[in-house]
């Protein structure tokens, strides 16, 4: 037997690391969860820039001017396409069903750094994901108004998006441990993503949608996103799109912590 | 024995879900060094026991105290005293042999040249070679096994439960895990916990069984101690016809001690096997029954069970 060796309490910074290891580790073995994250993105751009480009255009209805390039408008919903919904949710699930979770709940690890530890991992995971589609967007011509430190910024907004919509997905693994309802979490992926200014300007929408877009947090992310994009610094409109991150964040992220006590009570 | 000798100690251990008892008023005093087996059908609370006292599950009523600690309130001390490998071999099967026995470490704070060089032991226990390299999802139930049990092992706990660690494994594999059972014990004085619910097992590694029934300990001792309990002999009828009255005429024999009756087969306890064997077999072709096979045979566990409860452990055993 090891003689030196001392088993202790590593401490919730020191587990998260741990958690975050193995989930990093398990990213490329699960194909599945990257290839439609990055399939989507590029199809809905191509799609919605060969279809609404030229109705976006001019002086028209919905038309925003001559000069209004809504390649550089649709980058930001590509993104949103390529980093909402990203999970390792349904590793949780499968730890739930195989007894692995059991196994890491009769270690010493700090319980909420099993939940930081994957979320860390995701927001690895959707900021990569959103390479290729700037990479994309510099190749139809796309350029930043803000240089290089506003795509940094465009990268991280975007990618705490991710993270922070990833609370759904977590909260219903953590709380059913069914990899069916996880699945089921996409639908409020919908609302979020049409219910608002993805595809056209808030000008161009009338009526009841126009209201929903008003109502909807993402609408104030795409804005913020889109300033970085087609303006130049917009603290405003940044303040807003992180406001919403973060209300959407209070609910999702709240959900899922109550989900993970629920879960790792003993009761 | 006093409270710093034991390794589990419990008093009145009750586990409730709803309105169904689990567990129900366990007492155990398990010295440190023993290997305790814990015997008991599917579905006894033999799971439940060891869910509790490996800090997944609280106790609805009694204390449970492991390795020194209380269960309830020292639930840190008691995990990092434990190893436990579960019923169910639980793997991440995404992972790499090496890359879960690394994760382990890392969660009990094991760093440096010596959980390296304790990774090298258990890459060696576990024998498995270069498929320790890949992903636990290409492996045989028996490495997956041994895996399982080389992960809770890690950090060298002084207490390992094992909850039906053979079952589903091929008899070459369950020996293997057998001697590491035994060598565990004896080289590094280890307390085992072992639940099952085969006989043979109980009987090759316990020191001592608790056998459990319903959630309630039904009785516990050596496995000497409880065969003999039941008598010297055992006869077994498999009799078909009326088996009550079969029964009731083996019963009027003088040399019967019990007669157990369980579907079509009687289990009858008797001092001297070979004296009884004639007088039963002619007591029950007088009651009119068939009898298809008469056994004589030493005690098993499961008679002992069968006493204690009129049931057998094993699925299938009337029809053995």
């Amino acid at each position: 037997m090891s003689d030196a060796l001392h088993a202790r309490k590593v401490g919730f910074f020191g587990d998260v690391v741990s958690v975050a290891i193995r989930a990093l580790r398990s990213i490329p073995r699960d194909p599945e969860v990257i290839i439609p994250a990055l399939i989507i993105p590029v199809f809905f751009y191509f799609v919605n820039v060969g279809a609404l480009s030229k109705l976006t255009g001019g002086a028209g209805a919905g038309g925003q001017g001559a000069d209004f390039d809504y390649k550089a408008f649709q980058i930001p919903t590509a993104i949103l396409f390529a980093v909402t919904g990203i999970s390792r949710a349904n590793t949780v699930v499968t730890d739930i069903q195989t007894g692995y979770l059991d196994r890491l709940l009769m270690t010493p690890v700090n319980r909420l750094a099993l939940l930081v530890g994957m979320m860390v991992a995701d927001f690895v995971l959707v900021a990569a994901l959103t390479i290729p589609v700037i990479v994309l967007g510099i190749i139809t011509g796309v350029s930043f108004a803000t240089g290089v430190g506003g795509a940094i910024v465009f990268v991280l907004v975007a990618s705490l998006w991710g993270l922070v919509f990833a609370g759904f997905p977590y909260a219903i693994a953590l709380k059913t441990g069914n990899p069916a309802a996880v699945n089921t979490s996409f639908v409020i992926f919908f609302p979020f993503m049409f219910l608002t200014t993805a595809f056209v300007p808030e000008s161009a929408l009338s009526g009841w949608l126009s209201g929903a877009a008003k109502a909807n947090p993402v609408t104030y992310l795409l804005e913020a996103l889109r300033s970085l994009v087609m303006t130049g610094w917009d603290g405003t409109a940044l303040l807003k799109g992180l406001a919403a991150i973060g209300g959407v964040g209070v609910v999702t992220l709240g959900l899922a912590l109550l989900a993970l006590r629920g879960r790792v009570a003993r009761g | 024995m006093s409270n710093a000798e034991l390794a589990i100690e419990t008093q009145g251990l009750t586990r409730a879900f709803g309105d169904l008892r689990a567990v129900d008023g366990i007492d155990l005093a398990i010295p440190r060094g023993e290997i305790y087996g814990f015997l008991g059908p599917n579905g006894a609370g033999k799971s439940t026991v060891v869910r509790m006292l490996c800090t997944l599950l609280v106790p609805t009523a009694g204390t449970a105290r492991v390795a020194g600690f209380d269960v309830v309130h020292q639930a840190e001390q008691v995990r990092l005293s434990i190893g436990a490998a579960l019923q169910a071999t639980a793997i991440d099967p995404k992972q790499t042999g090496r890359e879960l026995l690394r994760l382990q470490a890392r969660l009990y704070g094991l760093r440096g040249p010596a959980a390296a060089s304790r990774l090298a032991e258990l890459a060696e226990l576990v024998d498995i070679g270069d498929a320790l390299d890949r992903r636990v999802s290409t492996y045989s139930g028996g490495m997956k096994r041994r895996l399982d049990l080389a992960i809770a092992l890690v950090h060298t706990p002084s207490l390992l439960f094992l909850d039906e660690p053979t079952t589903g494994l091929d008899p070459s594999s369950r020996v293997r895990v057998w001697d590491e059972v035994r060598r565990l014990n004896a080289a590094e004085g280890m307390t085992i916990f072992l639940t099952t619910q085969y006989l043979e097992e109980a009987d090759e590694l316990a020191s001592r069984v608790g056998i459990i029934d319903r959630g309630r300990l039904a009785t516990q001792g050596t496995p000497a101690d409880l065969k003999r309990a039941v008598g010297a002999d055992v006869v077994e009828a498999d009799v078909h016809g009326d088996i009550e009255q079969a029964a009731a005429a083996v019963r009027a024999l003088a040399e019967i001690e019990e007669v157990v009756v369980a579907g079509h087969v009687l289990t009858i306890r008797t001092a001297n096997g070979s004296a009884a064997l004639s007088p039963v077999a002619l007591a029950l072709a007088a009651s009119g029954a068939e009898v298809r096979s008469l056994t004589l045979r030493t005690p098993t566990l499961d008679d002992v069970f069968l006493q204690l409860t009129g049931g057998h452990l094993q699925a299938g055993a009337e029809a053995a």
